[in-house]
């Protein structure tokens, strides 16, 4: 894992330094709401519906254990005892009060963490493949060139004030786990000719504008990429509108003008960037590449595995994946038990979590984006005993991507910004669906939620997406379906007319039903969807 | 009626007008007329509260009922979690949202 240097540790120091000062001068009557407001977004400190807000930015997903035990305790001493991990890989914290963010920011920085750049208008936490250094079928790591960007994107004098804010992804794999072309900018590391490098997507995102991102370019040499990047983000800043909020990120832009000219402006602006040198020499590049150097694995250790037990066998064959080294897995850790609340983790959880990690897993944990926990390397002989503990700490609910898998954001339980709630929604989808014979039976399905039209809940990307909108002050839920945040990414549609919180529910399982009805052998909701088209469920949901 | 409510500056607390300060408790608020917006000034002004607004509600038996389900959310705590809410020992609190 990557571990500051001085200048990161004195960079984040110094920035909770200056945000003491600043809370002490809002608390004591020299700074009005108005101009602290977007001091404190910058610290990643919002107001919502019952207090403030803190969200943490997790780099790429990826934590330690040392890190993760700062989370709990950050839960225990200053909120209400849990956290809410993100669709941004991040955790939020719905309690907390001004006067003790200071005290919390320093306590993060401790463990090398902050909540710098988790608002406002500039490059947000970079996010990557949760599978990153483990999986079998990427080229590279992503997670340098991540925090490559992560470097280069903080503090960034001229991308502190883009029209919008900026999110990127890394992968470097085939699949698609971290919905890559749903972003700002999406890279995906690819080897060509022997050469490493990236494809460029720009102009993705969700909203209430969603749109896929085209590609701009098939490959910009590693060497290359963050010239490529401030070039993409300078014509971005350049051209991006201000003056309308929601027209102002720039998939609006590559939308209006093209791909095409979106392109030849930034493969002039990069002739001229490449020439300042802001590609970062090798020997940097190869100090921050050997952080990430893969964890001293034991070798000669068996794949085989003990299916005895009927409980953990469904786990394991739900929740394990494949690891590129031999003798070890990638465990996924649920955070979707029946009738929870959907990326919560209580602070006994969370250090529950870290002790795994540190016991069985190279001291690593990832946040997803579908606001789960992986243990990225755990040795396969290990799991019955990292199962155990899972099940003691209520952590191994066995339904990754299953239809109680559900993504929600915090909706209007939390959030200011919401129309609706999502999680007593999901909860009710978790009922609905409790037979896990049944959940099994359906198979992947990826059922997202979204309290309001900013889309937190990536309900575009979802197999089945629902939306809460605000009709009259009665909260209402439309019903989207075949979308897709994977490399077979697409945009869910509008079903028609929406529904109550339990009509919701009944129209899901009529859609499932329906599914069921016409499935052919072996393929997943979205195949299906696909191969006889919206109307079959559309009919099937309206009559 | 009217109610002005807001956050409690420090701690982020949810909190409503009384008449002459601000309480935790939705039953306490009274209603502000056509004052809300004078009295929001001068208490934000005196950093007694934070981003105050004033808000349509429903006098009932029960007490004053906001219109909108954002601030009964806001009243109660989130509905999901009863043991945060102001009726902790209350599990169905929640209705009263709906």
């Amino acid at each position: 894992m990557y571990r500051y240097d001085e200048y990161d540790q004195a960079m984040v120091d110094a920035r909770v330094d200056e945000f003491r000062d600043q809370v002490a001068r809002r608390l004591s009557g020299r700074m009005t709401e108005d101009q602290f407001k977007p001091l404190r977004l910058m610290n990643g400190l919002y107001l919502q519906l019952h207090a403030y807000m803190l969200r943490v930015a997790v780099p790429y997903g990826t934590l330690s254990s040392r890190q993760t035990r700062m989370l709990a305790h950050v839960a225990r001493r200053y909120d209400r005892g849990y956290g809410h991990f993100t669709t941004r890989q991040n955790i939020q914290y719905n309690w907390i009060k001004l006067e003790d963010a200071p005290d919390i920011l320093a306590e993060l920085a401790t463990v090398e963490m902050h909540a710098i750049q988790t608002s406002g208008n500039c490059i947000r936490n970079i996010s990557a493949d949760q599978y990153a250094g483990a999986a079998a079928d990427e080229v590279a790591d992503p997670r340098p060139w991540a925090e490559l960007i992560r470097q280069w994107s903080s503090f960034h004098p001229e991308f502190s004030y883009l029209p919008r804010k900026f999110k990127i992804a890394v992968i470097a794999a085939a699949e698609d786990r971290a919905a890559m072309r749903l972003h700002d900018i999406g890279l995906r590391l690819i080897v060509r000719n022997g050469e490493l490098g990236a494809e460029v997507y720009a102009g993705g995102g969700m909203g209430r504008t969603p749109m896929i991102a085209p590609l701009i370019r098939d490959f910009v040499p590693a060497a290359d990429l963050l010239s490529y990047l401030e070039a993409a983000l300078r014509v971005y800043n350049r051209y991006g509108r201000r003056d309308n909020i929601y027209k102002a990120r720039i998939k609006i832009l590559v939308h209006e003008i093209g791909a095409d000219a979106y392109r030849a402006q930034v493969e002039e602006e990069f002739l001229a960037v490449k020439a300042l040198g802001i590609d970062p020499p090798a020997a940097e590049l190869a100090r921050i590449t050997a952080m990430f150097a893969p964890p001293p694995f034991t070798t000669d250790l068996p794949d085989a595995i003990d299916r005895t037990d009927p409980d953990f066998a469904i786990w394991v064959d739900r929740n394990v994946a494949a690891h590129k080294q031999p003798g070890h897995s990638i465990v996924n850790v649920s955070l979707k038990p029946a009738g929870g609340i959907p990326g919560d983790a209580s602070a006994d959880q969370i250090d529950v979590l870290a002790d795994l990690a540190e016991r069985y897993g190279h001291d690593e944990l990832r946040v997803t984006h579908a606001q789960n926990i992986v243990l990225p390397h755990v040795a396969t002989r290990d799991l019955p005993a990292v199962w155990a503990a899972l099940v003691e700490a209520g952590l191994a609910e066995a339904n990754l991507d299953l239809v109680t898998d559900i993504i929600a954001c915090p909706g209007l339980d939390y959030c200011s910004l919401a129309n609706a709630r999502s999680i007593p929604l999901a909860q009710k989808i978790q009922a609905r669906f409790a037979d896990p014979v049944r959940q099994r039976d359906l198979g992947e399905l990826k059922l997202k939620i979204s309290g309001c039209i900013n889309a937190c809940g990536h309900h575009h990307a979802g197999h089945i997406g629902i939306l809460g909108v605000d009709r009259k002050g009665v909260e209402n839920y439309q019903l989207l379906l075949g979308g897709s945040g994977a490399e077979d990414v697409s945009l869910g549609k509008i079903t028609g007319p929406g529904f109550s919180e339990d009509g919701v529910v009944d129209a899901i399982e009529r859609v499932t039903d329906r599914y069921v009805a016409v499935r052919q052998p072996g393929e997943r909701f979205l195949d299906t969807y696909r191969r006889v088209g919206f109307e079959t469920f559309k009919e099937a949901v309206y009559g | 009626m009217k109610l002005l409510t807001g956050n409690d500056l420090p701690t982020g607390d949810v909190v409503w007008w009384t008449g002459d300060g601000w309480s935790r408790h939705l039953a306490d608020a009274v209603d502000v007329g056509v004052n809300g917006e004078a009295i929001a000034a001068a208490e934000q002004g005196a950093r007694r509260v934070n981003v105050p607004y004033v808000i349509d509600a429903s006098a009932t038996p029960d007490g004053p009922r906001p219109a909108h389900i954002k601030d009964r959310i806001r009243a109660l705590g989130p509905t999901v979690r009863p043991d945060l809410t102001l009726k902790p020992a209350d599990a169905s609190a929640g209705n009263w949202v709906i």
